[in-house]
């Protein structure tokens, strides 16, 4: 069997509005709803909406043949609820097809798997009791982490919680000379199947479509079915895991990226002996050809593959540690507000924004920074967070008095 | 007596501390009755009528005069050779570097037939609007009656040289800042130049503090006997009393001002995490901005005290006064600080101040603790003292706003005349 698997990320965060030093103690709403009203119905009407029709139209119209799969962040499907519930309803309708798979991740977008295994599993339940709730008592197989961060006690961590299979970067660094097209295991657990993004293939779509001073631009599906037949026979299955705002938003309606999708099946079909199939159908019917070594954490962002994204400079490890520091204060409040901008702080696109890898991967870091500097981005989660902190004190006092 | 005063800019329209300086004077001259024609390079129209105020951008230059031409030629040269000018594209560069076409009368004739629009800012043709302005200057001291030129700071310094030129009264430099203050060692050569020819043309000169009294002496070379310290003073001495209340538990501590090299911002950082090491319960607050201000933040993560030091950028209107009204102690760590009225500020709103002893207002202000700017255990202890001892920062609130009533623009100006008139019997 070759096959071919689509796995969009679908994730907005909870931008959070410019918060001064004159708001500590004071102002405890944190996220500018505006900006995120607006970017949520703006990605609705270019991406969301279009792109869930189309995929609509092709299930049906293959009949089972073509599928796709989905991880959508619980920020994310909070604020769908908020702001675009025709988009939620669009999802709903493609998930009863039984053709488009939903994975699991974290319900905050969060990058506790670095740091707090507790915190992980407690993100990993909730995002799983959102997607059931949401989408008439779902029960995803697979699971995927926040911006494909993997490594070897990760993958543990998650067989340990019954996952059958993981999706993560197939990083030249981590494969060598090996192939992201088999399927792997995990190193410590081989029940875990671990599934590799091909990237090649995977950014000729995602970054390149309509990038016009690309050698191979226009990239035509008869071009790209080219490309898969020359993947060598034994090579099973092709993983193209991708932003779905690929679709009408980072590539724009105008390449003609709707077109390519709408006709790649047929050219698949007439021209290869490729078929569609969901991540837990590659899991479940491609045979693993051996262990993946990943001993330090690998994700799918920049050039180079790790996690300097988010974690590594100055910046981002004063408010990462800062913020895993309250974990157990958090754990022992019940109070719904609490715990909700404690997910909310986690979202991974807090850190991304303090990024200072100007010179190589700026621009793209620029594009999806809603603050002019990575120093004003510290500046004002900084100052939420002090907020968060005396009013999680205050609980806590409240709490002691009362007991 | 009457003053022919050049300045820079006036209130309401300023963006520094030199214009507020000019302000308090005149203000404190009128109150002694002294005639002032005070020149600015612009004139917005909404200024306090307390001196005949001379817009110079609405002075059209008499080019007949033949000594002007001698000013052109001197002044010319001085653009020519100021690299104060960032973004010269290349015909201009052309032109600002060609000597030979300044040589030329001819070509020069067009300059002083012509009213020359000054912005008053600090822009990119500021040594150009320098040298217009001492030809401007030039023109009003022939046609304007007065005893005694008075020149504010190095930007007016070659208007009160061409005024004196002219008209042969004494000359007054009053230095408010030297280029030293402004870049530590690695000083404009050109502004440096300017600045010394000011100090040397002049009868006598006016320091705003010892402190800067010294950097004339040991910099400029000037004998010290020509030097008298003034020290600035306040518009208003009165306490503040501010409804705005503080929204959090902890105690603040405040650095207000821009983020540079001169106001030391590094040792304030510095001594918070010691501070904080000691003390969580406290809060730092870094107000302003300027071109440390990514590197304080990148220190302030690098020490882990993100949710403990915070900064707000630059702060205007009433939010200055809220971030004073919710300080417990207030810190001005200067490297080298002419005067520094921030502190006084501080005072009104009954905030406790600690200042560096290179600042001029240390030799003011009795009521504070001075530290050097570069001792940071001083600084921490000193912080710490404040925040936990009341009784010395009650002390402090109590004497520090009886200092202040003493601070009166009406006692400088009183001085001033006496060294108007000092210079004036000097004068043969």
């Amino acid at each position: 069997m070759r096959t071919i698997c689509f796995y969009f990320q679908v994730h907005q965060p909870y931008r959070l509005k410019p918060y001064r030093f004159f708001d500590i103690g004071e102002d405890h709403h944190y996220y500018d709803d505006f900006l995120n009203r607006s970017v949520m119905r703006k990605v609705a009407q270019k991406c969301y909406l279009p792109m869930n029709a189309l995929l609509l139209e092709m299930i049906n119209k293959y009949n089972g043949a073509f599928k796709v799969s989905f991880s959508m962040s619980g920020v994310f499907l909070d604020q769908l609820e908020a702001y675009a519930p025709d988009v939620l309803e669009s999802f709903q309708k493609l998930v009863a097809t039984g053709n488009c798979e939903l994975l699991n991740e974290t319900y905050g977008h969060t990058l506790a798997a670095l740091k707090s295994k507790d915190e992980f599993q407690n993100m990993v339940k909730k995002h799983q009791q959102k997607i059931k709730d949401l989408f008439n008592g779902y029960q995803p197989k697979v699971f995927r982490n926040t911006e494909l961060i993997y490594s070897d006690q990760i993958g543990a961590m998650v067989a340990d919680m019954g996952f059958d299979a993981i999706l993560t970067e197939g990083a030249k660094h981590i494969l060598g000379w090996k192939s992201p097209n088999y399927v792997y295991v995990n190193s410590i657990d081989p029940k875990l199947k671990v599934l590799l993004k091909n990237f090649q293939l995977s950014d000729d779509i995602a970054f390149r479509f309509g990038n016009k001073g690309w050698d191979d631009y226009p990239l035509t599906t008869d071009k790209f079915v080219k490309w898969i037949n020359n993947v060598p026979q034994e090579e099973e299955t092709i993983n193209l895991f991708m932003d779905y705002e690929t679709f009408g938003e980072h590539q724009w309606a105008e390449t003609g990226i709707f077109e390519f999708m709408k006709a790649l099946p047929d050219a698949v079909f007439s021209k290869t002996n490729f078929t569609f199939s969901t991540p837990s159908e590659v899991a479940a019917k491609i045979s693993p050809v051996g262990k993946i070594h990943v001993p330090i954490p690998i994700s799918w962002a920049d050039e180079e593959r790790d996690l300097t994204a988010w974690l590594g400079n100055d910046l981002q490890d004063e408010a990462f540690d800062r913020l895993f520091e309250m974990e157990k204060l958090v754990k022992d409040i019940d109070d719904d507000e609490i715990q909700r901008d404690w997910t909310y702080l986690q979202t991974s696109d807090h850190f991304y924004y303090m990024c200072t890898k100007f010179f190589s991967d700026g621009d793209i870091h620029a594009y999806f920074s809603p603050y002019d500097s990575p120093y004003d981005a510290f500046i004002n989660y900084m100052n939420v967070l002090s907020d968060f902190m005396i009013r999680l004190k205050e609980k806590i006092s409240e709490k002691q008095l009362s007991a | 007596m009457k003053v022919l005063m050049f300045g820079w800019e006036f209130p309401p329209h300023i963006s520094g501390g030199l214009g507020t300086a000019c302000y308090g004077l005149v203000k404190g001259m009128a109150y002694h009755n002294q005639d002032i024609i005070f020149v600015v390079p612009k004139l917005w129209g909404d200024e306090e009528p307390l001196a005949d105020f001379v817009n110079a951008s609405d002075v059209t230059i008499d080019y007949r005069e033949k000594r002007f031409k001698k000013f052109w030629k001197n002044l010319t040269y001085l653009e020519v050779s100021s690299f104060l000018v960032p973004y010269l594209g290349p015909d201009e560069f052309k032109k600002y570097t060609d000597y030979t076409i300044h040589d030329r009368t001819d070509v020069d004739e067009s300059v002083f037939s012509n009213k020359f629009e000054f912005s008053g800012k600090y822009g990119k043709d500021l040594m150009m609007e320098v040298s217009r302005y001492a030809l401007v200057a030039a023109h009003i001291s022939k046609n304007k009656e007065h005893d005694i030129i008075h020149a504010h700071d190095w930007l007016s310094f070659p208007a009160g040289i061409a005024a004196k030129e002219i008209s042969g009264k004494p000359m007054v430099a009053h230095v408010h800042a030297t280029e030293f203050d402004r870049s530590g060692e690695s000083v404009n050569q050109v502004v440096y130049d300017i600045e010394r020819a000011g100090m040397e043309a002049a009868d006598h000169i006016v320091a705003v503090s010892q402190l800067t009294k010294n950097i004339i002496i040991n910099k400029y070379g000037i004998p010290a006997n020509k030097i008298t310290v003034l020290h600035n003073a306040v518009l208003d001495a009165s306490i503040i009393k501010s409804s705005y209340k503080k929204k959090v538990p902890e105690k603040i501590v405040t650095f207000l001002g821009r983020i540079t090299f001169q106001k030391g911002p590094e040792y304030f950082v510095e001594a918070a995490k010691k501070v904080i090491e000691r003390d969580p319960n406290v809060r730092f607050v870094m107000a302003g901005n300027g071109d440390l201000l990514n590197r304080m933040i990148d220190r302030v993560a690098e020490l882990r005290m993100g949710t403990k030091f915070h900064f707000t950028g630059f702060l205007k209107g009433d939010d200055v006064d809220h971030m004073y009204a919710i300080s417990d102690v207030y810190v001005m760590p200067s490297v080298s600080e002419p005067f520094g009225i921030s502190p006084l500020e501080a005072v009104r709103h009954n905030t406790p101040v600690i200042i560096s002893k290179q600042s001029g207002v240390a030799e003011v202000l009795n009521n504070a603790i001075k530290i050097d700017f570069w001792d940071i255990d001083s600084m921490a202890d000193a912080i710490f003292a404040l925040l936990h001892y009341d009784g010395i920062s009650k002390m402090f609130k109590e004497l520090g706003t009886e200092e202040l009533k003493k601070l009166k623009w009406e006692h400088v100006a009183e001085k001033l005349v006496t060294v108007y008139q000092k210079t004036l019997s000097q004068k043969p």
